[in-house]
């Protein structure tokens, strides 16, 4: 049976840059006084992520470099001691059962961690090995997964000559070893080509469609819009939007963004574009520009243009997004995720 | 405790161990045997040592193949495993606690400096002989001793592989495993260091120094050496903390 995720109020709290193991987390920095030490920093990785992610689902955590995902990860996975809150596989507490977690997850992590002393078989025979599984019954499921993930003809070498794009495959051959009811993967796709980018995600699909859990975590959005059924979007450690990617996208006011940027700052200006026919909201950016919320995208240009040139304030550049996660993003932070 | 999970990463480490068998044969008795041959052959046969250093020095010997044995093949791969790449992660995520995982490599180590142990005795004894005086006299006694020390070997692998950075091994092997070496009575008794009041009574902390102590006693009782109580109490003592050091290590090492 499928098991699901839940988290309660997860928070984690640094007190030196975070390990390797956690990825990178790093948010605000509160000082501490000791008795005439220097202040210590602290940093919030997690700042109370409550999460209920059901049985059979692929749900992805997409956010920035350093907004948490990894973390959220590592505290799923065992790796990392939560500082507050609870987490759950399944029926299983996370940090209380973790043998009992262990058995239920697979992970893949943000860098491939195998094991560089043996051969990409032995890799995934030595793992199936640690989850039980009969010789027969590992031999076979390696030789299929190699097959499956085109290593077969590099089954028998040492990985540590593998390309970056082959040692990631064969982390997620490793993780799918014991068929897992929950399979974490952390930026599955960073540094894979296209090619093998489609082929992840349609093991990622197929795997899912046995009725796996799968989460995983991603700052790309077009990974997040074509995989996910619900995603959370993190930042600074919180989540910020929830929902389906259907429902977030149509969450952003009007759904299009225009970025514009003019020769100088006119605030009147911004005031005359509210009043534009399906203009949901005008935001002031930085070096004299504004964000524009609207339902239509190209055929606002003319009449921005010529209320700019009414005003004689010069307009220097203009940039239209469709409705998309990016523009989420954009609306609730004011940066963007590829920031 | 998951006991296909441990025993699946002890033939991991077999395996492991089984394809760098040369490389690891060279590490282990190269050295020592160097030594036999140059302090037990040379120096003897020359006249500058008494023909008796033969059978003193075989033992210290042991002690010495063993200890390195064990710390290195605990301390270095998990130094190793630890960095960047993080090799080990595959095997905390084992469904098992994951100090399971540090005591594996304890037994793995300890199965090693056994071997070593087992294997330098006969091939010193072929360099030094003849002249070697070994009476194995109380062959349970001998056993018993012979893996507590590998069992030190392999404990404080552990806690030095799980306090030391990449970047420091070479500090690791010249302010921690030399002064142990040169400190414990490997080539010399402890009862040799009498006119050295304050090193010998200095030199107890060292726990290498029950480790050749304890084998000189089994293997050649003829010469002095510390009572057997002193050996078992010493040796014990030190697997027992090198042990909870070595735990406490790995878990702030592996998980965050």
């Amino acid at each position: 049976m499928a098991a699901g995720i839940r988290t309660k109020d997860l928070r984690k709290v640094y007190h030196s840059p975070p390990p390797l193991a956690a990825g990178s987390g790093g948010i605000s920095f509160a000082a501490k006084r000791g008795k005439g030490k220097q202040p210590k920093a602290e940093i919030v990785a997690l700042n109370g992520i409550s999460l209920d992610i059901h049985p059979g689902e692929i749900f992805c955590l997409l956010g920035p470099n350093g907004a948490g995902k990894s973390t959220t990860v590592g505290i799923l996975t065992t790796r990392v001691r939560p500082t507050a809150g609870q987490a759950w596989i399944g029926e299983h507490e996370v940090w209380k059962e973790q043998s009992a977690v262990k058995r239920l997850i697979g992970v893949v992590a943000q860098r491939p961690n195998l094991d560089f002393s043996l051969t990409a078989r032995e890799i995934l025979v030595f793992h199936g090995a640690y989850f039980g599984l009969g010789s027969h019954e590992r031999n076979k499921r390696a030789a299929s997964l190699l097959e499956r993930f085109k290593l077969t003809d590099r089954a028998d070498q040492i990985v540590r000559g593998f390309s970056g794009g082959m040692m990631q495959r064969l982390s997620i051959a490793r993780a799918m070893m014991h068929d897992p009811q929950v399979l974490f993967l952390d930026e599955p796709s960073s540094g894979l080509d296209p090619q093998t980018r489609l082929l992840l995600w349609e093991i990622i699909r197929e795997y899912n469609q046995s009725g796996k859990t799968v989460l995983l975590t991603t700052h790309n959005m077009e990974e997040a819009d074509a995989l996910c059924q619900r995603l959370a979007i993190v930042d600074h450690g919180q989540v910020i939007a929830l929902g389906t990617p259907q429902e977030l996208k149509a969450s952003v006011p009007g759904g299009y963004l225009l970025r514009l940027r003019f020769g100088h700052n006119s605030p009147e200006l911004l005031q005359r574009f509210q009043a534009l026919a399906g203009v949901r909201e005008v935001r002031p950016t930085e070096n004299n520009g504004a964000d524009l919320y609207a339902d239509r995208g190209g055929p606002l240009v003319s009449e921005i243009a010529n209320l700019a040139l009414a005003a004689n304030v010069e307009l220097c550049d203009v940039h239209i997004s469709e409705p998309s996660l990016e523009n989420l993003f954009l609306h609730h932070t004011g940066r963007s995720l590829r920031e | 405790m998951n006991y296909k999970a441990f025993m699946a990463m002890l033939a991991r480490d077999a395996r492991v161990a089984r394809r760098g068998i040369v490389a690891i044969l060279f590490q282990t008795f190269l050295q020592p045997l160097m030594f036999v041959f140059i302090f037990g052959r040379v120096m003897v046969g020359s006249g500058y040592m008494p023909p008796s250093y033969k059978s003193l020095l075989l033992p210290g010997i042991m002690a010495l193949c063993m200890v390195g044995t064990g710390i290195w093949a605990v301390a270095m791969p998990l130094i190793g495993e630890f960095q960047f790449t993080r090799e080990i992660e595959d095997r905390l995520l084992a469904p098992m606690d994951i100090s399971w995982v540090a005591i594996e490599k304890v037994v793995a180590g300890t199965i090693q400096a056994l071997a070593a142990g087992i294997m330098v005795i006969p091939a010193a004894w072929l360099l030094l002989r003849p002249g070697v005086d070994l009476s194995l006299h109380r062959p349970l006694l001998f056993a018993v001793v012979a893996l507590l020390v590998a069992i030190f070997s392999a404990c404080g692998g552990l806690a030095l592989g799980c306090s030391v950075e990449q970047t420091h091994i070479g500090l690791m092997f010249s302010l921690v495993v030399a002064p142990m070496i040169f400190f414990g009575c490997t080539y010399y008794p402890w009862s040799a260091l009498k006119n050295f009041p304050i090193m010998q009574k200095a030199v107890l902390v060292n726990p290498l120094v029950y480790a050749s102590e304890g084998l000189r006693a089994t293997l050649v009782p003829q010469f002095p050496h510390l009572s057997m109580l002193a050996v078992f109490a010493g040796l014990i003592g030190f697997n027992a903390l090198l042990l909870t050091v070595g735990l406490r290590q790995f878990h702030k090492k592996a998980v965050s």
